[in-house]
């Protein structure tokens, strides 16, 4: 038996002042909100909506003690767009939203992208529904998103400093994929504070002081520099740029995946997020009853992990892949194998009436049951 | 106005019938390339003509970021020599917000249409004044979508022709217009309302004083200015170049009136 592998998630760049941090017990909407201020976030802007609300709470609480700048907007449209021009001044931003919320943001997470502006959004999801809206976009045009999807809040902590690092190095928006759960449940976790204060603005940040110089900056979804022509810019060139741009993102940015009893494996459960948990509960109860399962856990949604799945399921008859949807990372996992295993879907939707995504479906038991129905093994479990 | 016009679509792929005739070169120093592809007798070019002398008065070149809108206008941020932050349709106000928050040693200004700013942005203008942004709202108001091709928007007069209401704007058909600038000056967080015309050599006189006094408002920290410039669009409005000028204040301004509505550091306007 081959024991699980933990993800390799870690802050892009070298923590200062960590030994001070004290451990502390919070609430995962306090904790991504102290990581984000930590990773040196000093600009946020939203509008309440379940169950993203806790994050806006605690970041106009917090934010206004550091030096930061925290608002209230009118509504996700202009949430996206105040949190856009903070990040056109080379402050470190983000905004964020659930579902519909997001979906209203899309046109201007779109054009955000092809303005090459670094930007942190947590999308705070009811269940996984939006697993398409996030990593494919959601918005018009031709642009990807990073998207990092965290299992419980101690991972989200890390995720949100890698996010804030990917979105600098990068200059282009990154997702953090949460759910009601990861926004309601406490972990005990330290959010060590990056010292920003003496690093410079990004030369491509506005600052006001170009003007009047022959070079004053441009920050454009429409051309990279100003053409000083009465022709203006040229859109199939700055596409081309920007779609090089994304092919060298998604290829340098290295895919993180949780993986855990797959050398031996006859049946991989893919999972992603907070189902990822129970799935690995499963597989761990599964492989008590002498079951060769294992799971995959992806971690970056985008870059998706294909590589480490199509090796991970080697020696797998059947792959199942559990969402709280109705099937929509099957089709990426399904791209990841190319055919060469056997993928069905296990999982299903899973809402209570609210339809915050709060879980009759998610639950180890049923979870054990469709792995073995899905990998044509009967035995009596015991729970 | 109210009756239907037999207008005659005239081609503005040529020069106007009268040539024009070159006075004096006025280019300002923040302008880095005089020729623009906008239609002959446009209003745009002259109202941002007066923005940037506005900034280059007040010697702001090197404190200023301008956020475009889209519109024929967006042209320019493509040879202006101050920083361009480029904005969606409609969000501009809530872009310079985030600038202006981040960044309060700023002078900002947003340059929108009336298609962006009073139709797709309405909301966030509203609430950028009432919030008191310390920043300044430009409005270029021609009364129609000019880069589309002449169709209705928002602040359309009654009994105006455009691609999208043939027989002349019908209040019961397609509503009446918005009065932005009226509308904003009623709002307690606004410090500076104007409205102005670049319809005549006194009229851009008056344009580029009270820009001044709206971009300074926000030096004063007095809170948020908004001008609203109506400009020509002969191209839009289907008639001749050189009778545009007229045009605009037989109609456009007979219904959106000129003048200072609010200055609060004057006492002048507001809700009393």
């Amino acid at each position: 038996m081959v024991g699980p592998t933990g993800p390799k998630v870690g802050p892009s760049e070298p923590r200062v002042g960590t030994s001070e941090e004290p451990r502390r017990l919070l609430e995962g909407s306090a904790a991504i909100g102290e990581a984000m201020i930590g990773a040196g976030c000093r600009f946020f802007a939203g509008y309440p909506m379940t169950p993203f609300t806790e994050v806006l709470e605690h970041m106009a609480r917090r934010l206004p003690e550091v030096g930061g700048v925290c608002m209230n907007a009118e509504s996700e449209l202009e949430a996206v767009g105040m949190a856009w021009g903070a990040a056109a001044t080379g402050t470190p931003a983000a905004t964020g939203s659930t579902g519909q919320g997001l979906s209203l943001m899309q046109e201007s997470l779109a054009e955000i992208t092809l303005a090459r502006l670094p930007l942190v959004v947590l999308n705070m999801a009811r269940a996984q529904g939006d697993y398409w809206q996030a990593t494919r976009g959601g918005g018009h045009g031709d642009y990807r998103h990073i998207v990092l999807a965290p299992v419980d809040v101690a991972e989200a902590v890390e995720l949100t400093y890698l996010a804030f690092g990917l979105a600098a190095e990068w200059r282009n928006p990154v997702l953090l994929f949460g759910d009601y759960y990861l926004a309601h449940t406490a972990r005990s976790v330290v959010t060590p504070r990056i010292d920003r204060s003496t690093s410079p603005a990004p030369d491509w940040a506005l600052t006001g002081s170009s003007g009047g110089t022959g070079a004053a900056k441009l920050l454009s979804f429409l051309g990279s520099a100003k053409q000083r022509d009465d022709v203006g810019y040229d859109l199939s060139v700055h596409y081309a740029a920007c779609a090089e741009h994304t092919a060298r993102m998604l290829e340098c940015v290295t895919p993180i995946v949780d993986t855990g009893f797959t050398e031996d494996a006859e049946v991989v459960v893919i999972a992603f997020g907070t189902p990822g948990a129970y799935v690995r509960a499963a597989v761990r109860s599964l492989r008590e009853h002498g079951v060769a399962a294992g799971w995959v856990r992806p971690v970056t949604l985008v870059p998706f992990p294909a590589r480490q799945i199509a090796e991970a399921v080697g020696n797998a008859r059947v792959v199942a892949v559990y969402e709280n949807n109705t099937g929509q990372m099957v089709d990426d996992v399904r791209l990841a194998v190319l055919g060469s295993v056997r993928v069905e879907f296990i999982g299903g939707l899973s809402l209570d009436s609210s339809g915050f995504g709060i879980a009759p479906d998610l639950d180890v038991d049923v979870i054990r049951r469709r792995i073995l129905s899905v990998a044509d093994i009967s035995m009596e479990l015991q729970s | 106005m109210n009756e239907p016009r037999n207008v005659q679509f005239v081609s503005t792929d040529s020069p106007p019938k009268t040539s024009a005739r070159l006075v004096d070169d006025f280019t300002p120093t923040l302008v880095d390339v005089g020729a623009h592809n906008l239609c002959p007798g446009c209003g745009e070019p002259i109202a941002i003509r007066s923005v940037m002398e506005a900034i280059e008065e007040l010697r702001l070149e090197q404190k200023t970021i301008s956020i475009f809108g889209i519109g024929c206008y967006t042209a320019f941020s493509n040879n202006l020599d101050i920083e361009v932050l480029q904005a969606l349709h409609g969000r501009a106000p809530s872009v310079a917000t985030g600038v202006k928050r981040a960044r309060p040693e700023t002078t900002v200004v947003t340059i929108q249409g009336d298609g962006d700013m009073v139709n797709e942005g309405l909301q966030e203008l509203l609430h950028s004044a009432a919030r008191g942004e310390n920043i300044t709202c430009v409005m270029l108001n021609n009364g129609v979508f000019g880069e589309t091709g002449g169709h209705m928007t928002a602040t359309t007069v009654i009994g105006q022709r455009t691609k999208t209401s043939l027989a002349g704007r019908d209040p019961v058909a397609h509503g009446r217009p918005i009065l932005l600038a009226d509308l904003v000056a009623r709002l307690d967080g606004t410090a500076y309302v104007a409205r102005c015309a670049v319809n005549s050599a006194g009229n851009v006189a008056k344009t580029k004083k009270v820009l001044l006094r709206a971009i300074d408002t926000q030096r004063e920290e007095a809170g948020f200015s908004l001008v609203e410039i109506l400009t020509m669009c002969p191209t839009g409005w289907f008639v001749e170049t050189n009778e545009a000028p007229d045009y605009l204040s037989d109609n456009l301004a007979a219904v959106h009136a000129g003048g200072v509505l609010k200055d609060v550091r004057k006492g002048i306007g507001g809700i009393s």
